[in-house]
């Protein structure tokens, strides 16, 4: 297998009961690469992700991650071995405020032999938070508001700002900006242009067309279960009226030939 | 996650809208009310001028009634030790009502330990044990006590976290548990005649000393510790404090133990104030603990509130119990009036849950 390959999953195959929700994805990512997974709803793209990030157990197939075949009992393992995600709610305490939320359940301590009475470290953590928003380009005005004031598009930056924040070796977004506005959505793109610039490999589910062309190297797309098209869109010449072909079933991938 | 969408929409941010305290709000509460009385003492035909809490017939040395201020504070501050733990667990989104049982059986346990052997030259009426428990070091009848409580924390944790009871029917559980314990454990009859030493740990301005030295403690581990930030982050998104790795069961357990240790601390203190333990003491402690807990702005679906706003809550409690029997009104007016101000506090919680100030 190449070196240069962060994940690749085979076969990987997930069934509910009889409903056969995602079946047989072989699926490749390289490094500092960005891939946009598209498809119609229920076309496997979130139960894709699950699967890789620990959030259900699939029913068969492998997933290489950095080297090594992983197994991951949940989403915490995934991202102790470094798979960031992003989910569609995000995990974010609405009480906390921005440090405090970028390093939940990671905290910087001092007096570490206090164990769980060990104190906080806030000058470090509101030093890196600073950096952390930097990094990514986002800005709050006052990160020492709680989440539960700040817009969406201020709680979806802080979320991908957490990630983009520990130097993870993917970061998985599903669908980072559906419930945002213009603005805000600018944002969050801008945001995912830094991980790219930075070489942070990256799988963007998406259902915005525009979107997907300005950010993704390649386009998965998934339907009815199956991957039934692999798009290079940086050197192939593809519109997205080939997408939506793809998606709606009126074409399919030449290597995917019967799939659904 | 609950509305994601409102605000402008842009990342316009107002950075004037500084947030106002909620402890803020308490304040202002405690001042008003003492101003009620303080005016009410003015007008009332019967008062003869006397003031609420200043000192306008110079028995004092300053400027305050410090009779007053003492039996204000000293009135409170057994049930503030226990409103300092039912605050943590009640930020982490729970509840626990067994607290004001567990006071009298945790003072009927440790008091058994703590007995004097001679009372007046007689052997000790109350003896619940041979002589092998009497006259020993303070230490024990603590140590003993404080791990009691710690068992029943402990339990009420584990029914809560793993065994996923809601927190309200579990700790009613423990709640006529412990009642029982505390008149299983000497047949329902009162254990009194501590030691010196005992006794000692009650006396005098002793309550009041305890509740503030572990307020200032707890208040510093509720917002300088890792143990007080997950504590926090699980009230406010139990889903999300999982998510980022935080051991949210043990954590639970950790919560519910610390709360019971202090309502066990509660009950040594009262039981050494009082020099003796019975069955029925502690009755509606809990009740009065989650008062503060809500006065002071504690949010019942947790991840608000402080250690500080429970103190004050303590304080509007203790103001108001004392400023009815200033203005001569007995006890069930004052339990009508605290009734009033826990549904008022609860309300404006509701209020400011609702308009995110």
């Amino acid at each position: 297998m190449s070196e240069d390959i962060v994940l690749k999953t085979t076969d990987l195959t997930k069934h509910y009961g009889g409903v056969h929700a995602l079946e047989g994805a072989n699926f490749e990512l390289r490094k500092g690469e960005h891939v946009a997974i598209m498809g119609d709803n229920g076309a496997g793209k979130s139960t894709f992700v699950r699967q890789i990030t620990g959030v259900e157990q699939r029913t068969r197939g492998t997933v290489v991650f950095d080297g090594t075949e992983v197994n991951f009992s949940g989403p915490i393992e995934a991202r102790e071995s470094g798979i960031e995600t992003v989910f569609q709610t995000l995990a974010l305490a609405d009480h906390l405020d921005v440090p405090d939320n970028l390093f939940l359940g990671r905290e910087k301590t001092k007096w570490n032999w206090l164990g769980p009475f060990r104190f906080l470290d806030y000058k470090a953590m509101r030093q890196d938070t600073l950096a952390a928003l930097e990094k990514t380009g986002v800005k709050i005005p006052n990160i020492h508001n709680t989440i539960e004031k700040m817009s969406g598009g201020q709680r979806q930056c802080v979320a991908i700002a957490r990630t983009a924040s520990f130097h993870s070796k993917l970061t998985i977004m599903d669908e980072p900006t559906a419930a945002l506005g213009v603005q805000e959505t600018e944002q969050v793109e801008n945001i995912i242009r830094q991980l790219k610039a930075q070489g942070e490999p990256l799988i963007l589910v998406s259902h915005n067309m525009r979107q997907v062309f300005d950010l993704a190297d390649r386009i998965v797309v998934f339907r009815r279960g199956r991957i039934c098209a692999n798009l290079d869109i940086k050197t192939g010449d593809y519109t997205g009226e080939d997408v939506v072909s793809y998606i709606t079933g009126a074409k399919t991938g030449a290597e995917y030939e019967g799939a659904a | 996650m609950s509305d994601t969408s409102h605000g402008t929409g842009g990342l316009k941010f107002d950075k004037t809208k500084k947030s106002w305290p909620s402890e803020l709000n308490v304040l202002l509460a405690l001042i008003i009310i003492i101003v009620i009385f303080e005016f009410l003492g003015q007008v009332l035909p019967y008062m003869n001028d006397q003031s609420f809490l200043f000192d306008t017939k110079d028995r004092f040395d300053s400027i305050f009634n410090e009779a007053r201020l003492k039996i204000i504070i000293l009135q409170v501050a057994i049930i503030g030790i226990i409103a300092l733990g039912v605050s943590q667990v009640i930020i982490t989104g729970g509840i626990d009502l067994s607290s004001g049982p567990l006071v009298a059986a945790t003072a009927m346990i440790a008091m058994s330990f703590g007995q004097t052997e001679l009372v007046n030259g007689f052997a000790n009426p109350k003896a619940l044990f041979g002589p092998w428990a009497m006259d020993l070091p303070v230490v024990i009848p603590v140590v003993i006590g404080l791990s009691f409580g710690a068992f029943i924390g402990a339990i009420n944790g584990t029914f809560v976290s793993y065994f996923k009871i809601p927190p309200f029917i579990a700790t009613l559980g423990m709640f006529l548990i412990c009642r029982g314990i505390a008149l299983w454990w000497s047949s329902g009859n009162p254990i009194s005649f501590p030691t010196a030493q005992f006794q000692a740990i009650g006396g005098g301005m002793m309550p009041v000393s305890w509740f503030l030295s572990l307020a200032v403690i707890f208040h510093i581990i509720m917002r300088y510790t890792v143990y007080g930030k997950h504590t926090y982050a699980i009230g406010s998104n139990e889903e999300a404090a999982r998510m980022s790795g935080i051991n949210v069961k043990r954590h639970k357990i950790m919560v519910y133990m610390i709360a019971a240790m202090l309502a066990a601390f509660a009950g040594i203190v009262l039981s050494a104030k009082a020099s003796t333990a019975q069955a029925g003491m502690g009755e509606f402690y809990e009740l009065f603990a989650i008062a503060m807990a809500v006065i002071g702005g504690i949010s019942l679906s947790g991840g608000r509130g402080s250690i500080i706003g429970t103190v004050l809550g303590a304080m509007v409690l203790g103001v108001i119990r004392s400023g009815f029997t200033y203005i001569k009104l007995d006890g069930s007016y004052q339990l009508m009036a605290m009734g009033g101000i826990i549904i008022a506090a609860v309300i404006l919680d509701q209020y400011r849950q609702r308009n995110k100030v």
